[in-house]
């Protein structure tokens, strides 16, 4: 095989991988924490693309037109409002719940992402929306082409690799060397032992909801400008992949969540390349059945046990 | 006054923030790369969540009044009760003795099926496309009450089993010359074949799993629908053929050697006989299974669904084996799915992958969580008001999932057990079992 086309297949995988965990990490914590999957999580990172469309057309309507100024901006803005949104979809669809029927935070969470789904849907039309380019040009490896043949990584997709690491480094120092941190990882261990000790675990349950809408808000950036376009829809698949990185790493383990979501992007992305871009998606789902079956405690998870 | 002023500050708070996340996505509309802006829809909205939180903590505390009221009223009647219960029992017992009791139920359940029956005969043909679809409605949401209500196993991906069903009828039509009634048992059956085959690696895992595998699976289904177009017919659909009557054709000039019903009948031909027959056909279908699922519940698979729902733990301290008797629950439902499917292709005459989306699957577990998990009753209703009821509402059509959704988060807030409380098939120890 060509080795270019290879080497084009990973870089474009990474890219995808890189995504793929940011959204993960939010699976990943709230199932660390509260035990269940947050359904709504997908459609959080949804509300990230509108928003950076939003921001990037609200700068331009300022005037605003240095590149880094409006990537920060734009970059700040939907963090924090996507951030917001996580927090406000913590307390009006699951926090009312209280201890109730197993099947409850479930449905609750299946119901707020329709709503969230149709609420922009309503608000910003069913259609397609795109942002225009912001950043162009690109690296090739070998700079001058062997014979026509190159690797390509638009500038972008390096921001998007600079950007992920960066979202992932702050993440885990927030979890390893804070004091916030330490009671969310003692929140995740034993709940009513951490409640005990004066952990005030409603407050942790919030943080943690903000921080994983927080990385998907930055996937949301990152997205929008590498692909440009996006709909109300776009939700609902990256969901579903982004948590079946998140079992692949080994659900509630963070370093899991990102290698989860680089091994899945590598997969898809020679999946597509060399065998059928049709049945990627396919694939993807096939992947979350296999190793739900094969290994349910994921790559570097632990096995659960059930408690009574 | 400290009160209502906390509940004023509180309303204020929450109004707020609702502005602030109302703000950017209502309140800018994105127009190309270009933003147009709506000042007060997000104002509007905010105002909207305010005066509602402002009513929910006005009303809460006079809720709460009410509820202690009656439980004051509920002490002094007690304190009554003692002198004169057992005469007070013997009447309630005549007058809700068991005959009785049943009697009401069997005539107002003659009386609807009187009125169901003849509601083909009085509708026009819009109006009986309309109640054909809220039956077949009416069998999905029982099928999926089997899975998610009863057995408590949280299927996100029910759509690929009515899909399975569709595409039976279309596809055994076309490429092996099925017709309606040989693929109306084998769709069924082929959709619980789909759903043992998913179910039992999925089932032995933690439950939560198994809602994000459906919700995969159902998408593997619709995507292997568009896509295999040599075999599916991709996007553009395979049309599926018509329930005959006894083996008697409803077409208007039958093929060679055939006889038409109208032919046989000796009566003018109608293009609404088909329709009316495929109602009639579906109707008693959904009787039977309504029925059947009754005498499920009763029995001992039944009681094992809801007890595995209420405690897996215990269930396999007492000797349930707990994945078969999810695997039956999760096949059940397929089926029934599958039915329903088989019953879509046939009204429909025509199937293709957009029938079969994720918002195909959410409002089947809409309904199911609205009529109250586990309830077949409170599933039929919510089946018929759900398909019936933007027919009647044109522009609540477009806001539909979006209130479904809304209900569902409601429901799960306030009543987890649904709103019509599941009445469980219980024997008086007297009677024994």
């Amino acid at each position: 095989m060509d080795p270019f086309l290879i080497g084009q297949q990973v870089v474009n995988g990474l890219i995808l991988g890189a995504i793929y965990g940011l959204i993960a990490v939010g699976y990943t914590m709230v199932y660390g924490i509260m035990g269940m999957i947050n359904f709504a999580h997908g459609e959080v990172y949804m509300i990230a693309a509108y928003l950076t469309a939003i921001f990037l057309a609200l700068l331009a309507s300022f005037g605003v037109d240095s590149v880094p100024v409006v990537l920060f901006l734009t970059l700040l803005g939907t963090v924090a409002f996507t951030a917001l949104h996580g927090w406000a979809v913590e307390r009006v669809a699951y926090r009312p719940l209280g201890r109730s029927t197993r099947l409850a935070p479930l449905i609750s969470a299946i119901g707020i992402s329709l709503v969230l789904q149709n609420y922009l849907r309503l608000s910003q039309g069913a259609r397609t929306q795109g942002v225009p380019p912001l950043l162009e040009g690109v690296i090739r490896i070998p700079a001058e082409g062997a014979g026509g043949h190159f690797v390509q990584i638009t500038y972008i997709q390096v921001m998007i690799v600079i950007m992920a690491l960066a979202g992932m480094g702050v993440l885990t120092w927030l979890i390893q060397a804070t004091s916030l941190g330490r009671a969310c990882r003692a929140t995740q261990q034993d709940r009513v032992m951490a409640e005990l000790l004066g952990v005030d675990t409603g407050r942790i349950i919030s943080v943690v909801f903000v921080l994983g809408a927080a990385m998907a808000g930055v996937a949301g950036v990152l997205v929008t400008l590498n692909y440009g376009s996006f709909d109300f829809f776009i939700g609902f698949v990256t969901g579903i992949k982004a948590f079946t990185a998140a079992v692949l790493g080994g659900i509630g383990s963070l370093p899991g969540a990102m290698l989860g979501g680089l091994v899945l992007g590598l997969s898809e992305s020679f999946f597509s390349g060399f065998v059928n871009t049709d049945y990627k998606d396919v694939f993807a789902f096939a992947i979350l059945i296999g190793v739900l079956i094969f290994r349910p405690s994921g790559l570097m998870g632990s096995p659960e046990v059930e408690k009574v | 006054m400290t009160g209502v002023a906390m509940v004023l500050r509180h309303s204020l708070w929450v109004a707020l923030v609702a502005l602030l996340l109302f703000f950017p996505l209502t309140g800018l509309l994105l127009d190309g790369y270009r933003l147009t802006w709506r000042w007060e829809l997000p104002l509007q909205l905010a105002g909207g969540v305010f005066c509602l939180t402002l009513l929910g903590g006005l009303v809460r505390p006079l809720i709460g009044y009410w509820r202690s009221g009656r439980g004051l009223s509920g002490l002094v009647s007690s304190s009554f009760a003692g002198e004169g219960s057992a005469s007070v029992a013997f009447f309630l017992r005549a007058a809700h003795g068991s005959r009785f009791r049943s009697l009401v139920r069997v005539s107002g359940f003659v009386l609807l099926l009187l009125v169901a029956v003849s509601l083909p005969f009085l509708l026009g043909k819009y109006w009986l496309n309309v109640a054909t679809l809220a039956l077949i409605y009416v069998l999905l949401g029982l099928g999926l009450n089997i899975v998610v209500g009863l057995a408590g196993l949280l299927d996100l991906g029910f759509v690929a089993f009515y899909a399975v069903g569709a595409y039976g009828l279309a596809l055994g039509h076309l490429h092996l010359g099925l017709g309606f009634w040989e693929a109306l048992p084998l769709g069924g059956l082929l959709a619980a074949c789909f759903g043992v085959l998913l179910g039992f690696p999925v089932l032995r895992m933690h439950g939560d799993y198994l809602a994000i595998v459906t919700l995969g699976f159902g998408e593997i289904i619709r995507l292997v629908l568009n896509n295999w177009t040599a075999f599916t017919g991709g996007p553009n659909g395979v049309s599926a053929p018509f329930p005959t009557f006894f083996g008697l054709e409803f077409s208007r000039r039958p093929q060679a050697g055939e006889t038409a019903f109208h032919q046989f009948f000796d009566i003018p031909f109608g293009n609404v006989h088909r329709y009316i027959f495929l109602y009639l056909v579906l109707l008693s279908v959904s009787v039977f299974l309504i029925f059947v699922i009754g005498r499920l519940r009763r029995m001992p698979l039944g009681r094992a669904w809801e007890a595995l729902r209420e405690d897996e733990i215990a269930c396999r301290s007492l000797g349930i084996d707990p994945v078969g008797v999810k695997l039956s629950a999760f096949a059940m439902g397929a089926a029934i799915g599958g039915v329903g499917g088989v019953f879509f292709a046939a009204s429909q005459g025509f199937v293709n992958p957009t029938s079969f989306g994720f918002h195909e699957s959410a409002l089947v577990l809409a309904i199911v969580v609205l009529g109250g998990l586990g309830s077949t009753v409170g599933t039929v209703l919510a089946a018929l008001v759900v398909t019936i009821l933007p027919e009647f509402l044109r522009d609540f059509a477009d806001y539909r999932i979006l209130v479904f959704g809304l209900a569902m988060v409601g429901m799960m807030i306030w009543r987890p057990r649904g709103l019509i409380r599941p009445r469980r098939p219980l024997y008086p120890s007297g009677e024994g079992g």
